[in-house]
């Protein structure tokens, strides 16, 4: 990687687990030996806002925030917040997407309309984009909720950490009865991807 | 020596107990909250939420008079509220090391406006230390209690959104712990703590002897570091702006000021000589730069960097090196997504605030509000919320509008939250009971400060470690202020609101109706989710009266503009708002 600052920007709605993604992500990046660091903006995140967390990591890494129109991974767990990130990806950057819908309260009540095609449009937009069923996925664990972790297994597959790595963050740093449905999940995730 | 991963926050709570600090206060505010609540779970120090920044200033003030180091936090609009105390702390100086932490918010992510506090430290005449990520602000929170001591003065500590809440490496070492040099105890000395103008006087002279000896020290702190490398380029800069520096212009010399005042003379003057063109990249408001010219140095800054809202590495960039506009990433939108809804947050489901906004909606009254959750029944459907400007103004301005517009009688209230009163309404509904205006002022009472995620206050019954302690009686309470006729009444009670509501907004004395529903979010007082209900296709009418409350568990099918409405029964807390609004009797529970 040399001295090159990889960004990862990671969007979804309030409840998805987006922040805590995004600290275990961290997390896994220092074991690996990284620079790290991140930011987000919260507060608003259990009110049905928009989450936006950004991870950069090198070997010395000065600002928290991606520069719009930077970024090299974009880890999507909600599709219209997907769409609306296009701005902040480089040219050449991966999307991995999590088909979720979560309607606003406007679409909710029919007056302004849900972007179901969402991933197509960001397709269309000439991205590489990896889409994983992420929730359907989790259910496996017993667990909808490790949906985030589903889409942690996937993007470990285009990191330069070593997989044990991952395993061992996610057994230091989750609650213990935790670990196991959480291991399961990543696993799944990992096989995502070819 | 361990490394952890650390916001802002957490790392100045951390380098408060490294300077042994012997009480923790303040009132939350986002971006600051994190650092008294990181305190409060660390143990080690004693924690107070206070119900408002001057009291919390005040309180700090005394530990530090007793001997003791004390530190408080506080939200940028927090220091408004303070500024009274610490203005004269400035003259009387310390005992014990007092600092005080200020937590701005370029950008306004959660505030109502961005002021740079570092106007306060010069207005003040209060040394400011601003660090640039966790590892700085944790030592230079530590070092500012040693310095508040051996100058004599509180200190600032100056964050900004991304500093308390972007997270970065710390290294911390315990070796490099510190404790107070002032003996414990009373001390009886009215020259320095009484100010009365005769004693003011000789302290103002000697507070700029003060700032003239900080501004010495400055000149060769560690706090002040210069990086030489090509001179074509010279930045001076300061905090976060520091970081997209670094990583706009890397080979630019660069002084980095960690004390933002009083600022140094002859380093800036020794930097600047060496360098052909010298640029100041601050954020927000233009401190670093008059400073700069004021030593007769030539110099750019605002003219490149806006002075408004938060800065990037990308802004930098822009101002800095000449990037052809197709060429530029950071530019202007470029891509087609198509239409995208946005998504503002809403009040939580069950969330005891909708049922009056919605009545207020329905009667057409004009809102004098606050700032809290029940802020967010500004946006439609409720739209009832129609002034906002600080912690308390909702009340007064209620009662100035009823002073001069007695042909509105009857369409004006006011609306605050339990925690909001405690903090600045009081005030407000003594004078409007004192000078017997009409107004009725509405208290929303969710037993937290639920905005910045739920802290304690003088009403909850809890301390700030979580301890039961006493809680407010708001009928003695607002009696003892000289109000009347006031109501308690419950916030899921739409009929209850409407009755109450409609008596006291018409009465010709002043009011004030207490609405209590605990917030859904509360962990102590956990609210009862009932049996969810559900809507009778059969029966619906498609009316739409169930969507104008705005519980974002009532949709339309896949959002269709033709679909009747559902409910989502996964996430129903069975609040009863919607049944209560549903004149078709619709909407019931499953049996």
């Amino acid at each position: 990687m040399g001295d090159k600052v990889l960004n990862i920007l990671l969007v979804g709605v309030g409840g998805q687990g987006t922040i805590l993604a995004s600290e275990l992500l961290a997390h896994v990046l220092i074991e690996a030996g990284f620079d790290v660091k991140k930011s987000e903006v919260h507060g608003m995140a259990q009110r049905g806002g928009r989450v936006v967390s950004h991870v950069r990591f090198g070997k010395k890494v000065y600002s928290s925030l991606i520069v719009k129109g930077e970024t090299d991974i974009l880890v999507g767990f909600e599709m219209a917040e997907t769409l609306r990130s296009l701005d902040w990806l480089s040219p050449g950057a991966r999307v991995l997407a999590e088909n979720k819908a979560i309607l606003p309260y406007t679409s909710l009540v029919g007056q302004s309309p849900y972007p179901f095609d969402a991933l197509n449009r960001v397709r269309d937009a000439g991205f590489e984009i990896t889409v994983v069923d992420g929730e359907a996925i989790a259910e496996k664990t017993g667990e909808k909720k490790t949906a985030n972790v589903v889409l942690m297994g996937a993007l470990a597959r285009y990191l330069p950490v070593d997989r044990s790595i991952w395993v061992e963050t996610i057994k230091k740093n989750m609650p213990e009865k935790l670990v196991k449905m959480n291991l399961e999940a990543f696993e799944l995730g990992w096989k995502e991807v070819p | 020596m361990t490394r952890l991963l650390l916001s802002g926050n957490e790392a100045i709570a951390r380098g408060a107990l490294q300077a042994g600090v012997s009480l923790a206060t303040g009132y939350p505010g986002t971006p600051s909250t994190e650092i008294l609540e990181n305190l409060s779970r660390m143990g080690g120090t004693k924690t107070i939420w206070c119900p408002n920044e001057k009291v919390a200033v005040e309180l700090a003030s005394g530990v530090s008079f007793a001997g003791h180091r004390a530190l408080v936090s506080m939200k940028h609009v927090g220091v408004n509220v303070a500024a009274d105390p610490i203005f004269t702390l400035a003259y009387t100086g310390v005992r014990g090391g007092l600092v005080i932490i200020t937590a701005d918010d370029p950008e306004l992510h959660s505030s109502q406006n961005e002021q740079d506090n570092r106007r306060y430290a010069v207005f003040a005449r209060i040394p400011m230390l601003e660090p640039a990520n966790s590892q700085e602000a944790l030592e230079y929170t530590r070092e500012a209690f040693e310095l508040s001591e051996r100058f004599d003065i509180p200190f600032f500590v100056r964050t900004t959104t991304r500093i308390s809440h972007g997270k970065s490496l710390v290294e911390i070492s315990e070796e490099r712990n510190t404790v107070s040099t002032a003996e414990p105890g009373l001390v009886k000395d009215p020259s320095k703590y009484v100010m009365v103008p005769a004693n003011a006087r000789i302290k103002h002279r000697e507070l700029e002897g003060r700032i003239e000896k900080i501004a010495r020290y400055s000149e060769d702190c560690s706090f002040n570091s210069v990086e030489m490398k090509e001179t074509g380029l010279g930045i001076i800069t300061s905090g976060i702006s520091y970081n997209y520096v670094k990583e706009a212009v890397p080979d630019a010399s660069v002084l980095k000021l960690g004390l933002v005042f009083p600022l140094p003379t002859d380093l800036i003057r020794d930097f600047t000589s060496r360098c052909e063109r010298v640029v100041i990249v601050e954020e927000l408001e233009p401190c670093l730069e008059e400073w700069v010219r004021f030593l007769g140095i030539e110099c750019e800054g605002k003219s490149l960097i806006p002075r408004f809202g938060e800065i990037d590495t990308g802004t930098v960039r822009r101002a800095l090196i000449d990037v052809p506009q197709d060429q530029d990433p950071s530019g202007p939108e470029s891509i087609n997504t198509g239409e995208i809804p946005v998504r503002p947050p809403v009040m939580c489901i069950g969330c005891p605030h909708r049922g009056m906004f919605h009545i207020l909606n329905r009667k057409k009254a004009f809102v004098a509000g606050d700032i809290g959750c029940y802020t967010l029944a500004v946006s439609p459907p409720l739209s009832a919320i129609h002034t906002t400007v600080c912690m308390g103004a909702g009340v007064s301005q209620a009662v100035g509008i009823e002073a001069v517009l007695p042909e509105e009688h009857g369409k004006v209230v006011a609306v605050i939250g339990d925690s909001t009163f405690l903090h600045s309404g009081m005030g407000g509904v003594l004078n409007m009971a004192y000078n017997e205006i009409p107004a009725t002022v509405i208290i929303l009472d969710n037993y937290t400060t639920a905005m910045t995620g739920r802290q304690d206050h003088p009403g909850s019954g809890f301390d700030a470690d979580g301890n039961r302690t006493r809680q407010v009686d708001w009928e003695i309470l607002l009696k003892g202020l000289g109000v009347e006729h006031i109501r308690l009444i419950d916030a899921y009670d739409l009929e209850g609101i409407q009755k109450v509501l409609e008596e006291e907004i018409h009465r010709d004395s002043p009011s004030v109706i207490v609405v209590q529903g605990a917030c859904m979010l509360l962990k102590h007082k956990p609210i009862k989710i009932r049996e969810p209900y559900r809507i009778d296709r059969d029966v619906c009418t498609n009316c739409g009266m169930c969507l104008r409350i705005g519980c974002p568990a009532i949709s339309r099918k896949d959002g269709s503009p033709e679909e009747n409405p559902i409910i989502d029964c996964t996430q129903c807390t069975g609040c009863d708002l919607c049944f209560q609004v549903c004149e078709f009797e619709a909407i019931g529970r499953e049996d």
